[in-house]
């Protein structure tokens, strides 16, 4: 055991260690307890930066790996690793929680201290999920994770949260049944083949089964997956939990839970399944087409502001689901960094959203206008978001979504001919609510002397900015750290007979100059 | 020849909008205005320097390249941050930094007194950088970065004053409209990526492409052409998606000179001059391109004959300006087309900044109805107002002449007789509304209301030396393009100067057939004619008659004036048939209907049909320990006669 060794174990039980400490505080201390919580997961950021430090970019295949027997009679160990896929989710998460956390501060007024520790449990369960290698355990920190989220929008959500944690908790619950059933069958499938019963991934990506057998399982992996993305028609449950849930959970759910979908899709369901991948992959990338524009032709119409992005939440996820379906390096590169990208903009865009909530309790757009006037900070912020969510080039949004255009274009011109609407749709729902709440005059009373964004409301927000700016401008360390993962997936799906297409080509050296 | 410098012409824009964006409401106005202005003054300077550095150089070899670092790789993809100057980079250098320089200046002036000062020249300053950027970048992808950072400056000033309705409505449906064209550009950047990927060359390097471009099938080339061009008809407001610039001039009014004017609007002219290597090999594409400019170049300006707004005037005007610069590029005379993009900087910025300096004087008022008799109070607005408006309408001896001419010539050259057409009876039109606006202004009886007649005053300094400065330009600045022809028969021996300058970038250009010597001359005096008729025209009706003959015009041909008062309808038919259907359709039916009843009903419906089933399931267990021992024996009984029965 050590700090080396056992880095990411460190990482997972970091937060649930500040849980258990968390508990001893009295419930009714709540600075103790923000502070507390807030300074866990601080560090637990900062630990995660040594994953950063420990990966090496130029390996192939899973780093930092460590394995213990767990559960020996059905071989299920306590099995982790991380390759780029993997990291960049992790730090992803690291990276929110603490905004989360500071940002929940003025928000939460009711069982404080439940709150933050819920939310510590759901860090510890995401990244967990992240870093498994073995599926039971997998499994294990994926219906882990539900819990926390279940209750933070039972419990501090909306007047209907009853309904949109109920429906979350089902839907959700539904699709990873069906993945455990698979998880099972695969299990014996590669016994039977090999003599060895193992849940270890790393093993199970070997196995060759029939092609009908892996259109099943592939079908339960895929539809847990795509309810989870949530892929369009499995989105309803999303805009329900989103406009109920407290913004905390809001920015988790659309920032990091969302994000495990699309990686069930790279992780698990296509390269475990290549045949049935290859068979369905035609249709998930219509229905991430479809997702694409009808997300954002429904969240143009939308009054309420959560529900709005929560919409455009499907519309940007669909281009991550098409990318990963092009299956070029531009476009699977393209997607994990939008994975990224989507969970900065849209937990902006929830936390921005929260803030003005926060002051007028409404998230009628209707509400609002002229606010540029009155919160110039909030108003430079959100328009930087914003920005960044239609995919301005120079912020990071244009460069996950020019690289999964120009790689679906490459694959399929169709597919990035329809999907490049969406940029246009984009711009209309986006720049059409920030007129509405920002520009104009101050016709609602309510709406005259409110007070700009506090500092600790400034601070929440200028990390995400940062990265926000960081990716557009030099997305280099993001790309060089997913190149691998991105190539092995490829690697895995591809259909190895097929010609490789001409976006692998070598690339030419530098030209010289113009001849004349 | 690569250069480290070359860099900082952007930097300092850059960190002029750095600074006024984060610390200038503390700086102070005055502290402001000399940063933002300061920091054009060095890239200006930067740039003349460069430009010096370019022409040391030999003519064939003039390539300036500056590597900053690599922004995107992926797989064989790798987009650098690379700028490069060659002679068609270096003049748009000029043109952005020079009549940029001047307009920052005009606008510590103009903009002095207002609320959000500091925000307005860091919006400026961001502008710049984006322009620059736009015509430095090596790429096409850097190209489009600029392109979109121009656009998002447009949309930024546009909507400056965002308390008013009408100016945040005008800024995103400039953003919106563009979007709609960068789209197709977009589409055409990625049609070109694959079909060089297909041979093996990911590339999107303007240096690269052009070397391989032969490899490309001519049918691609000419999609990938139409593509490209659909987005330049976005950027610079030509048919169908010019319908945000006229409502742009919301703006302030140095932004619409600036952006709307000057340099962003010709982005589009640029980057189809700069994909030159493609359109020589796509003609029809170059035709389309041709056809959309010379149509433009009409129909903008017979919307321009009747409008009231003065800036509305001069807005039309540029639209229909940008369309003979695309008849230059698109008849395949790219010189030509960069010839009159750079003198229609000078003499259109000098015509909006004299516009705005016409409105600084009358307190805000822009109805042309309500001026007149100008002349005398505001001499100086008045006389570089005057020569602006002679270059435009192509006098002779004055910068805009020897553009237009050269276009015109040049399309009749080429064969292009109906676009030649188009451009020649434009060249009318554009006389005549333009002396419109000036006898509407500053001639005649003055129909200035009350309150602002007493406050009518010049402008001050800060203003009017950028206009003299641009008059001089508007004036003069033609004579580095002055044709052959032309040069002989006055005695000037350094014709053709821009065109050779700029022929090592157009090399793969096809030469224009010669034209005999009588031809030409008549072309030449029959735009002459042209003008002169415009320009004697507008005189008789806005003048001479006291507006009368408008009017009667107006009365006897009730239709048309409606018609072309009201743009051609244009906005009402794109909002009836694109938007409100598309609203429509995606709040009644996609949302309402089919996202709440279809989908998600299905998704509840399934859950009370599971609910509805477990509660008639659920009848079974009656609690009574007789029926589950009943139940239990049939089961066994069951299973007994099951395996005996077999």
């Amino acid at each position: 055991m050590g700090f080396q060794e056992n880095l990411l174990s460190i990482v997972i039980f970091l937060p649930l260690a500040g849980v258990l400490i968390g508990t001893l505080i009295g419930k009714n201390n709540t600075s103790a307890i923000k502070w507390f919580t807030l300074i866990v997961s601080v560090a637990e950021f900062a630990v995660s930066l040594f994953l950063v430090k420990r990966f090496d970019p130029s390996v192939a295949g899973m780093q930092m790996t460590e394995k213990y027997s767990w559960i020996p009679v059905y071989n299920i160990s306590y099995q982790l690793g991380i390759d780029g896929l993997s990291l960049i989710l992790i730090l992803l998460t690291t990276f929110l929680t603490p905004l989360v956390l500071l940002g929940s501060w003025n928000y939460i007024k009711n069982r404080e201290k439940e709150y933050y520790l819920w939310f510590l449990v759901l860090e510890a369960g995401m990244i967990g999920v992240f870093a498994s290698l073995d599926l039971i355990l997998f499994y294990v920190f994926w219906e882990a994770m539900l819990i926390p989220m279940y209750i933070i929008i039972g419990v501090w959500g909306g007047p209907r949260r009853i309904y949109a944690a109920v429906k979350f908790f089902i839907y959700t619950m539904f699709g990873s049944l069906l993945m455990l059933v698979a998880i099972i069958y695969l299990y014996f499938a590669y016994g039977s083949q090999t003599g060895i019963y193992t849940f270890n991934l790393l093993k199970l990506y070997n196995l060759s089964l029939p092609m009908s057998t892996q259109i099943w399982l592939f079908a339960a992996f895929a539809l847990s997956f795509a309810i989870k993305v949530p892929i369009f028609p499995f989105h309803t449950w999303l805009p329900d939990a989103h406009v109920e849930a407290p913004t905390g959970g809001s920015v988790i759910l659309a920032g990091v839970l969302l994000k495990m979908g699309t990686y069930g899709y790279m992780r698990l369901a296509m390269p475990l399944f290549p045949l049935a991948a290859n068979a369905f992959l035609p249709y998930i990338a219509v229905l991430a087409i479809i997702g694409i524009i009808y997300g954002a032709l429904v969240a143009m119409m939308q009054p309420d502001i959560k529900k709005l992005v929560a919409y455009s939440s499907v519309s940007h996820l669909g281009f991550v689901i098409l990318g990963l379906m092009a299956l070029n390096m531009q476009s699977v590169d393209g997607a994990v960094l939008q994975m990224v990208n989507h969970g900065l903009s849209t937990g902006a865009l929830f936390m921005l959203v929260g803030m003005i909530y926060e002051r007028r309790h409404t998230r009628e757009l209707s509400e609002f206008g002229g606010i540029a006037k009155t919160m110039p900070v909030f108003a430079t912020f959100f328009m930087i978001v914003t920005l960044s969510s239609i995919g301005l080039p120079g912020l990071n949004g244009f460069v996950g979504e020019f690289l999964i255009l120009i790689g679906s274009f490459l694959a399929h011109p169709i597919y990035a001919i329809l999907a490049g609407t969406g940029v246009i749709l984009g711009a209309v729902y986006m720049l059409r609510t920030y007129q509405k709440v920002f520009w104009g005059k101050i016709t609602n009373k309510k709406n005259e002397d409110l007070k700009d964004l506090s500092g600790r409301e400034i601070v929440v927000m200028l990390p995400i900015l940062v990265m926000i700016v960081w990716i557009g401008v030099y997305p280099k360390p993001f790309l060089d750290m997913i190149r691998n993962a991105s190539k092995s997936y490829i690697q895995y799906v591809k259909p190895q007979t097929a010609s490789v297409p001409a976006s692998f080509g070598p690339a030419l050296p530098q030209m010289p100059e113009r001849s004349k | 020849m690569e250069l480290n410098i070359v860099r900082y012409i952007l930097v300092f824009p850059l960190l002029g909008f750095l600074v006024n964006g984060f610390a200038g409401p503390r700086l102070g106005n005055k502290t402001v205005g000399l940063i933002a202005g300061g920091a054009v003054l060095l890239s200006l300077s930067l740039s003349v320097y460069v430009f010096f550095r370019l022409i040391a150089l030999p003519a064939d070899a003039r390539l300036i390249t500056d590597t900053v670092y690599t922004w995107i790789h992926s797989g064989s993809l790798t987009i650098d941050f690379k700028l490069m100057v060659d002679p068609l980079t270096s003049v748009m250098l000029l043109v952005v930094t020079g009549v940029g320089f001047l307009i920052h200046v005009y606008s510590i002036g103009y903009m002095h007194g207002d609320r959000s000062y500091p925000r307005f020249f860091a919006y400026l300053n961001l502008f710049m950088f984006a322009m620059l950027l736009l015509v430095l970048s090596s790429n096409i992808i850097l190209m489009f970065v600029g392109w979109e950072g121009v656009g998002l400056c447009s949309y930024l000033l546009i909507g400056f004053w965002y308390e008013k309705d009408s100016a945040a409505n005008a800024g995103k449906k400039a953003f919106i409209t563009n979007r709609v064209g960068d789209y197709g550009f977009l589409l055409g950047v990625f049609l070109l990526a694959s079909a060089f990927a297909s041979k093996g060359i990911l590339t999107l390097d303007f240096t690269t492409m052009a070397a391989h471009i032969s490899l490309i099938s001519p049918k691609i080339l000419t999609v990938a052409g139409i593509l490209l061009f659909v987005g330049a008809t976005g950027k610079s407001a030509q048919l169908p998606l010019y319908v945000w610039l006229p409502d742009a001039m919301e703006g302030p009014t140095p932004v619409s000179a600036l952006i709307h004017a000057a340099t962003m609007v010709t982005a589009g002219v640029y980057m189809i001059a700069r994909m030159n290597f493609l359109y020589v090999l796509a003609p029809t594409a170059l035709e389309v391109v041709a056809v959309v400019g010379g149509l433009t170049a009409l129909y903008a300006a017979t919307i321009g004959l009747v409008q009231n707004d003065i800036k509305r005037v001069l807005a039309y005007s540029t639209i229909s300006q940008l369309g003979y610069m695309f008849v230059g590029v698109g008849v395949g005379a790219f010189s030509a087309g960069i010839f009159h993009l750079m003198t229609h900087a000078f003499f259109k910025a000098l015509l909006f900044l004299g516009a705005g300096s016409v409105i600084h004087a009358l307190s805000g008022e822009q109805d042309m109805r309500k001026m007149g008799g100008l002349k005398n109070k505001i001499p100086v607005t008045h006389a570089v107002f005057l020569a602006a408006a002679l270059a435009i309408s192509g006098i002779p001896g004055l910068s805009g002449f020897f553009s237009k001419d050269s276009i015109l010539s040049a399309a009749y050259a080429s064969g292009h007789t109906f676009i030649w057409l188009l451009g020649f009876i434009t060249a009318l039109l554009t006389a005549f509304y333009i002396f419109r606006l000036i006898y509407m202004t500053f001639y005649g009886e003055s129909r200035v209301e009350k309150h602002a007649a007493e406050h009518v005053h010049e402008s001050p300094k800060v203003m009017t030396i950028p206009l003299i400065v641009l008059a001089v330009l508007s004036v003069f600045g033609g004579y580095i393009g002055v044709p052959q022809l032309l040069g002989s028969l006055i005695g000037w021996h350094h014709s053709d100067i821009f065109v050779n300058y700029l022929a090592p970038v157009f090399h793969t250009a096809p030469a224009l057939p010669e034209m005999a010597v009588p031809t030409e001359s008549l072309l030449m005096i029959g735009s002459i004619a042209m003008a002169i008729l415009g320009v004697f025209a507008a005189w008789y009706v806005y003048l001479k008659s006291k507006m009368k003959t408008a009017q009667s015009a107006a009365g006897a041909l009730p239709g048309v004036y409606r018609l072309l008062l009201n743009k051609y309808y244009v906005d009402e038919i794109y909002n009836a048939v694109i938007i409100r259907p598309m609203m429509l359709f995606s709040e009644v039916f996609l949302w309402k209907f089919f996202d709440v009843k279809i989908v998600d009903g299905a998704v509840n419906g399934s859950a009370s049909l599971t609910q509805r089933a477990s509660n008639r399931i659920r009848k079974i267990q009656t609690g009574d320990f007789q029926v589950y021992v009943m139940l239990f024996l049939i089961g066994v009984i069951t299973v007994l006669a099951y395996f005996v029965l077999r």
